[in-house]
């Protein structure tokens, strides 16, 4: 998928989220990461057609998207999101979650969501999940039964926000190999994340967005081999302090 | 964390424990009352309520009538009122607000002598019923729209953006996600106030709607025994209260699920 920002700034009343945010490229899949308050849930949110850039342009595959819920409404249908976490429906049972965008959105008969729906639950382990309410999952089952409702749509890109941050690292893991497996199929991705193993190996290009803007853009092996910038440097310095 | 020592959370008392305190309870209070009217040497004879229970059973039956009827229209009054104080017509907004401070600062007995007497002579409304179900439900509806205003405030931001990356309009949204989760989370307070009105609507005696008050000051300017009319009827409203305050248990638990923030 082509994506292209062109200059696009976000402002909250006062408060700078985004400054002159340029890019064009093909997504396949695309690691963001940065440190907190840089602006990169603003960016995968304006991405997602959640909220509208103060100034700029957001084209897609060549069309420039139209932040109005009408446009924004077939849009959805081909770019799905995941939030970091409480992303389902609270009052919902995980069947449900899944089976509304199928049957609101799509308009697909109720008998066939719940087919698919059961399909996804089975491949990803979640079939013992399906009557249950968000509360009675662990945080780990309620990614990926969102990750499970994201793609039941068959979107053409998915958005995650740093869909492991709120998890155990065991569940982390799940959710991330449930992730891989959808790359390879095909999905393309874009995912905030703090995991830069992941980052590292299974996203190709990785972005680094610091101080509201891109600082650093590329090939994710390159881009961890050789950072350009010094504020690269201390921040990957920072983050893999710890790792083993 | 350490849990509470006061309160009861994550303790589970037996059956035998929960029986013997509820009776230590009952013995309590019934023992004070009776000690009460004992000590002004009252000597109450409930017998004498027996012949009037077909006035009695309508009263009763026109209270659940004008509650009833009271709450559909209260919460049909709030929820304008509710999303009026959002909606982006000023004029209505300030309608709104304005209607929701003055019924809330004022009695119902005053609404209720203001409305009957002013502006309903003044617009031809002569029948009591229908003017007492609209003044009652005009005073809850004030009470009922801050009870949807907080239902729908207490919504996050987030899941408006998961309904809308959904590809949900705006309908579907209203319908599949504010709406339920409001009701969810305002089920608890809008039964309490569904006991209040049930209260409240004894206050409409003043326009001698014949409710179950009203019933009860025409019998006892009949046997002279407020004591065991007034007792009684008190009686009966908790019936009903207790009625709604059970079935809102129920509920509750039905729609409650829990929110990890
Ligand atoms: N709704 C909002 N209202 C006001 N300010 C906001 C809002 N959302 C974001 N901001 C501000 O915009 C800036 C960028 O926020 P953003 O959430 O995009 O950062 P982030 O890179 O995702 O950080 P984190 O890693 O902590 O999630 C921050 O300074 C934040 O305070
Ligand atoms: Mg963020």
């Amino acid at each position: 998928m082509n994506v292209e920002f062109k200059a696009i700034s976000k402002y909250f009343q006062d408060q700078t989220a985004l400054e002159n945010v340029n890019f064009h490229d093909d997504v396949s899949s695309l690691a963001i990461i940065g440190p907190s308050g840089g602006g990169k849930s603003t960016l995968l949110r304006i991405m997602g057609g959640l909220i509208s850039p103060s100034h700029g342009e957001l084209l897609v595959d060549g069309r420039q998207l139209r932040f109005d819920r009408k446009s924004l409404q077939a849009y959805h249908k081909k770019v799905g999101f995941v939030f970091q976490s409480n992303g389902l429906f609270e009052h919902m049972t995980a069947l449900e979650n899944v089976t509304l965008p199928l049957v609101q959105s799509l308009g697909m008969d109720r008998k066939e969501a719940v087919h698919i729906a059961d399909s996804l639950f089975e491949r990803f382990g979640l079939h013992d999940q399906r009557s249950k309410h968000p509360y009675q999952m662990s945080g780990g089952q309620q990614q990926r039964v969102s990750i499970a409702r994201a793609v039941s749509v068959k979107p053409v890109l998915l958005l995650l926000d740093e869909p492991t941050s709120a998890l155990d690292p065991e569940y982390t893991a799940d959710v991330l190999d449930m992730l891989r497996e959808l790359q390879k199929e095909g999905l393309k991705t874009m995912i905030v994340t703090h995991e830069m193993g992941f980052a590292k190996h299974a996203c190709e290009k990785l972005l680094f967005l610091s101080h509201h803007t891109v600082v650093e853009y590329g090939y994710s092996n390159d881009v961890f081999k050789n950072p350009k910038t010094h504020e690269l440097q201390s921040f990957l310095d920072l983050v893999l302090e710890w790792k083993v | 964390m350490k849990e509470d020592r006061f309160l009861t959370k994550g303790i589970n008392p037996s059956k035998f424990h929960k029986i013997s305190h509820i009776a230590i309870v009952v013995l309590v209070l019934v023992g004070f009352v009776w000690l009460s009217v004992h000590l002004i040497g009252l000597e109450l004879d409930f017998g004498t309520l027996f012949q009037y229970r077909n006035r009695l059973w309508q009263g009763f039956l026109m209270t659940i009538l004008i509650s009833v009827g009271s709450l559909v229209v209260s919460l049909f009054i709030g929820l304008i009122a509710a999303l009026g104080q959002e909606y982006k017509v000023l004029f209505l907004q300030y309608f709104c607000k304005t209607y929701v401070q003055i019924i809330r600062g004022t009695p119902l007995l005053v609404q209720i002598y203001f409305f009957y007497y002013i502006i309903g002579t003044a617009w031809g409304i002569n029948n009591r019923y229908i003017a007492g179900i609209v003044i009652l439900s005009l005073f809850e509806g004030a009470y009922i729209a801050e009870i949807i205003r907080g239902g729908i405030q207490s919504i996050d931001r987030q899941k408006y953006e998961i309904a809308i990356s959904l590809g949900l309009t705006s309908y579907q949204t209203f319908r599949f996600v504010t709406f339920p989760l409001v009701l969810s989370r305002i089920i608890p307070a809008l039964a309490g106030q569904f006991s209040s009105i049930i209260k409240d609507s004894s206050l409409l005696s003043v326009i001698a709607v014949i409710e179950l008050t009203q019933t009860t000051q025409e019998i006892s300017a009949d046997n002279f025994r407020m004591f065991e009319n007034y007792i009684f009827v008190g009686f009966l409203y908790f019936l009903l209260t207790f009625a709604v305050t059970t079935l809102s248990k129920k509920w509750e638990k039905r729609f409650h699920y829990e929110r990890r923030i």
